[in-house]
């Protein structure tokens, strides 16, 4: 194996291990929380306010290739989706593939 | 061992009106063409899908790769960036456990952890018996998991068919389904309160420290709304 692809195993392992960690040590303490103690409750209000700040985070400053698209093109495309999702009855399927064609659209014309 | 009912019970799931398939998939397309462009053969990319499965800690992987980051610093941006997973490890799984069973289950299914299968779990575990919930977690888990590491073929096989356009759809596809799961998760003062002001609070801490404005943001806009509605 050369160095550069023992590197990159090396590298995936270091980085699913990091993973692994949160989710293991969540395990732990799960065994011993109750579903109707209040720190359940508090942990469940910040795991809600943890993946809406990261969803924000992504669309309002995002790191990839996202950064292209404007920033009100981003938001736009986000709350038409919304829209759609609650005029279909909640169906995921049509604003997800939608947002997608919607924001290459937008984003080659504009 | 797995009770196959449930299980199979939870694999559909990921298929239908609310399925998070496109949403899974549109994203780890676009990590196995970004893999496939920082110098990843197709068995290793993969091998990363199938071991770590939380999209930004192989976003940070690839950045910190490509930046030449040492493997102590790689496994430090990786943990602070999945680090989310721990609450929503501590607010799911004792909604899952039974003594009537094994904890291998608990601990092997935990690797299916991640946003989609978090929330669809969240708004389908009432309707199972409980005793049986880790079976239908462990379906939901194998589903969602199996989508991330065949998209992540196509990606990693289609990447050069992919111009910068499509790239930018493909990415705004998980913050959509994301959005939408969340919006329709809003049935309480508590978890209203909580997506909400996570959602303002996550951006504004990015001024203060881009790192850790999510823990920050998240953790105090939990932790108010967690207030709230207790002593309302």
């Amino acid at each position: 194996m050369s160095e550069l692809s023992s590197n990159i195993i090396l590298v995936i392992l270091v980085t699913s291990l990091a993973t692994y960690l949160s989710r293991f040590l969540g395990v732990v303490s799960s065994e011993k929380i109750d579903v109707t103690s209040k720190l359940f409750r508090w942990f469940n209000c910040i795991a809600y306010s943890i993946l809406a700040a990261l969803i924000a985070r992504i669309v309002i400053f995002p790191a990839g290739v996202l950064e292209e698209a404007e920033l009100w093109v981003r938001l736009i495309v986000i709350l038409i989706s919304i829209f759609i999702f609650f005029i279909t009855k909640k169906n995921l399927v049509y604003p997800t593939v939608l947002s997608a064609i919607l924001l290459s659209l937008l984003n080659s014309y504009l | 061992m797995v009770n196959s009912k449930y299980f199979f019970q939870g694999l559909k799931s990921v298929k239908g009106l609310d399925s998070p398939a496109f949403a899974l998939g549109a994203s780890f397309i676009a990590i196995g063409a970004l893999l496939k462009n920082i110098g990843f053969n197709l068995e290793q990319s993969i091998f990363s899908t199938f071991l770590t499965y939380a999209l930004p800690g192989s976003l940070v992987m690839a950045e910190s790769f490509l930046v030449g980051a040492s493997l102590i610093n790689i496994f430090l941006a990786v943990w602070l960036v999945n680090a989310r997973l721990y609450p929503m490890t501590v607010s799911l799984m004792p909604l899952l456990i039974h003594k009537k069973q094994p904890r291998w289950k608990y601990y092997l299914s935990c690797h299916f952890i991640a946003v989609s299968a978090w929330l669809i779990m969240k708004s389908k575990y009432q309707t199972i018996e409980k005793k049986y919930r880790i079976d239908f977690w462990m379906g939901i888990g194998t589903g969602t998991w199996l989508i991330a590491i065949t998209s992540t073929i196509v990606g990693f096989l289609i990447s050069d068919y992919l111009n910068k356009d499509m790239m930018i759809g493909l990415a705004i596809v998980n913050p959509v389904y994301f959005t939408c799961m969340m919006v329709g998760a809003m049935k309480s003062l508590q978890i209203n309160l909580s997506i909400i002001l996570g959602a303002i609070l996550g951006p504004l801490f990015f001024f203060v420290s881009p790192e850790w404005s999510v823990l920050y943001g998240g953790v105090l806009a939990g932790t108010i709304a967690y207030f709230v509605g207790e002593f309302k």
